[in-house]
């Protein structure tokens, strides 16, 4: 019987059985930020112990980073101060703990800003067939490469740094088959937001999730992250795409990437970490890309999700008594009204950003349709690129002119209005399109703000319409040539 | 260096309704904003408590019926979201040791065990009948006996399930895996020494 990835890459990693049973796991890539791992170098401190390898950390700052400075905010080799003072006390506070062990830094203001699950990416440092955490619930997305990435809380960080390993428990493996062609104007986010409105918030409790199918083995690495991002918002700690020649072609000359003479015994190791043909699953769920259809939150939970063409649901839609509780209490803070289409709802927000949805391939796909367009009056556009490679690398191409003439705030990298941490909020109970990933009560900073979440193109089309709208319609989309159609 | 076991955690209960209470709703974002955990037991469920607030009525954590509720009763996946402990360690500030619930956020989970605080999964409608006891009868004493799997509410007993090894970590005092973690440092060395591709990598560079 063959094995999965996952279960290849957790025997490969594995140190020993814990006394209580729990596997001693070792953790290949470490990579640490500003919230959620000063404290844990505090730990360290109170018990006395080191970073057992400085060298396989990275840290980065990116959920407080303000966004409205010059991109390049440094004066020869020191970084600016933030005027945010509390912003700037985090940051300092994890720059000098990576100081003091020697850790990489991939510095606020610098060339290799941005946030997390976009630069370690872009620099080839998440790779096929390693283990990755990360104290942050979206390194989930380093899977899209098949490394097995675990989003950790600050008691793992510190285990992390003090032994890199990590005390924890086998996941099941289910498989996430999606076959078939997207139509035109659906992507990976609607892909995601279709599985999670299916299987539900907690189906993945326990699961990794694997990825696969046709329309998966098409996706572009870029796509495939959006995909594994989102794995834990349908409660999967861990979602993976299985490493192939996309994944290779990617990596290959990124700054981290294995050297030349490393890189042949690379791939071959990579290769022989994918899932075989004949490996066995806890459990398949299926899906047909045709039937998926550009998809938006109405509600709370990343699962309340419906077609842009869908009705909002009433409370006794909801299959389980928890459901319709939930539908109730979303109705109820979103102001909405069951039965009402989610097209025409109206937005003054729209962002378009966060490590789901912030990368180069989004803006380069919404400034593809954008030209001839204007933000609707009265709605707030903003697009914060995923990273400073992102928005450089955007700039070159002009992508940042298509998005200010369209009336868009192009803004410098960084978390963001995904959650609200620096100034980019939502002010009352205003409404926002959002690209990232998470609709929770209050999530863009305000405690009665409201979030639809949709891919980047939809986001556009709803700030162009000021209100949810089918992108197809307001882009004149064409189906994408398509060889196997008639 | 063995930490107390957690076998049994007795307290009156914190009956706190609602599916998918995710961990910016525990402790939003903008509390987030420190250096240190310490100021969190303030913030806990802030938001959701201002929101009582205004429509007159009071959150279980400002209800004087509840305070110094021990076991908080929750619903479906509690905890859902972002991996932040700090949601974890705002519960445990406000006095709580123990949770039970139909289902919690993984993360969320591991969090908790780490500070020696059990998540109990109850079958739904056991997890029902707690919570409803607790708001007739705030007085009940609720007992999460983490060794044999029982919750006792007054007079009632449930089941509940956890991991197996969760179970004994907590049982050994074990929740806190660092000595056990750094007890094995060969086993490790010979782990690292045969991932090759923590040799592939080029030459650091210049870190910026
Ligand atoms: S962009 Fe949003 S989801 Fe991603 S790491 Fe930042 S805050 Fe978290």
């Amino acid at each position: 019987m063959g094995r999965s990835l996952f279960d290849k890459v957790w025997d490969r990693h594995t140190v020993g059985e814990l006394p209580d049973g729990r596997t001693q796991l070792f953790i290949g890539l470490h990579y640490v930020h500003e919230v959620t791992s000063p404290q844990a170098f505090a730990m360290l401190d109170d018990l006395g112990l080191g970073v057992r390898m400085p060298e396989r950390t990275v840290a980065t700052v990116d959920h407080v980073v303000p966004t409205d400075l010059p991109m390049r905010r440094r004066e020869g080799a020191r970084r600016l101060p933030f005027s945010d003072a509390v912003a700037e006390g985090m940051t300092a506070a994890l720059e000098s703990a990576a100081k003091r062990f020697g850790i990489r830094l991939l510095a606020a203001g610098s060339e290799t800003a941005g946030v997390v699950h976009v630069v370690g990416p872009e620099l080839g440092l998440t790779q096929p067939g390693m283990t990755l955490a990360c104290g942050d619930s979206h390194t989930s997305t380093h899977g899209a490469f098949g490394s097995i990435a675990f989003g950790i809380g600050t008691t793992q960080v510190r285990d992390v740094l003090a032994t890199q390993t990590l005390a924890a428990r086998r996941l099941a493996v289910r498989r996430i088959v999606v076959d078939g062609s997207l139509g035109p104007g659906v992507y990976a986010k609607d892909v995601i937001l279709h599985v999670i409105r299916s299987l539900g918030t907690s189906a993945g409790a326990g699961c990794a999730y694997e990825f696969a199918g046709s329309t998966v083995d098409t996706l572009s690495m870029e796509e495939r992250m959006t995909l594994c991002n989102m794995a834990i918002e349908g409660g999967a700690r861990v979602g993976y795409c299985n490493p192939d020649e996309t994944t290779f072609a990617f990596l290959r000359g990124r700054p981290h990437a294995p050297a030349r003479e490393a890189w042949d015994g690379a791939v071959d190791y990579w290769r022989s970490m994918a899932s075989d043909g004949d490996a066995s699953y806890d459990g398949v769920a299926r899906f047909d890309a045709a039937r998926i259809a550009p998809t938006v939150t109405w509600g709370i939970t990343p699962g309340q999700a419906i077609a842009v063409d869908e009705r909002i649901p009433y409370p006794d839609e909801g299959q389980t008594v928890a459901d319709r509780s939930v539908i109730r209490e979303a109705l109820e803070y979103m102001k909405l009204d069951p039965g009402a289409p989610i097209a025409g709802t109206p937005v003054q927000v729209a962002f378009i950003g966060s490590c789901t949805n912030g990368r180069l391939s989004d803006l380069r796909e919404v400034a593809r349709y954008l030209s001839g367009h204007r933000v609707a009056r009265g709605v707030r556009a903003l697009v914060v690129p995923g990273s400073m490679s992102v928005a450089r690398a955007a700039e070159a191409e002009g992508i940042d002119a298509v998005f200010r003439d369209a009336g868009f705030e192009w803004r410098s990298p960084g978390c963001s209005m995904c959650l609200g941490m620096n100034d980019d909020r939502l002010v009352g109970d205003q409404t926002c399109a959002s690209a990232s990933n998470r609709n929770f009560k209050g999530r863009q900073g305000s405690s009665t703000g409201r979030t639809l979440l949709m891919s980047p193109v939809m986001v556009a089309a709803a700030a162009i319409a000021g209100a949810v709208t089918d992108a197809r319609d307001v882009f004149d989309m064409r189906p994408r040539s398509n060889p196997d159609a008639s | 260096m063995p930490l107390e076991s957690i076998a049994r955690v007795t307290g009156r209960g914190v009956p706190l309704r609602g599916e998918d209470v995710d961990t910016d709703r525990i402790v939003p974002a903008r509390f987030l904003r420190a250096v240190t955990f310490d100021d969190l037991g303030r913030h806990a469920f802030e938001d959701a408590r201002a929101e009582a607030r205004s429509r007159g009525t009071l959150h279980p954590f400002d209800d004087p019926r509840y305070a110094g509720g021990a076991v908080l009763l929750v619903g479906r996946n509690f905890g859902c979201g972002s991996s932040r402990e700090h949601a974890a360690r705002a519960i445990a500030k406000r006095g709580v040791r123990a949770l039970v619930g139909e289902s919690f956020g993984d993360i969320f989970a591991g969090n908790a065990t780490a500070l020696g605080i059990p998540c109990a999964c109850v079958a739904r409608e056991d997890g029902d009948v707690i919570l409803r006891n607790v708001e007739v009868e705030p007085a009940t004493m609720i007992e999460v006996d983490v060794d044999r799997l029982r919750i006792r509410a007054g007079e009632r007993e449930f089941a509940f399930h956890m991991p197996v090894a969760v179970q004994r970590a907590l049982l050994d005092g074990a929740w806190d895996p660092i000595a056990d973690l750094l007890a094995r440092e060969a086993a490790i060395g010979a782990t690292a020494a045969r991932l090759d591709y923590l040799r592939w990598a080029r030459p650091k560079a210049e870190t910026e």
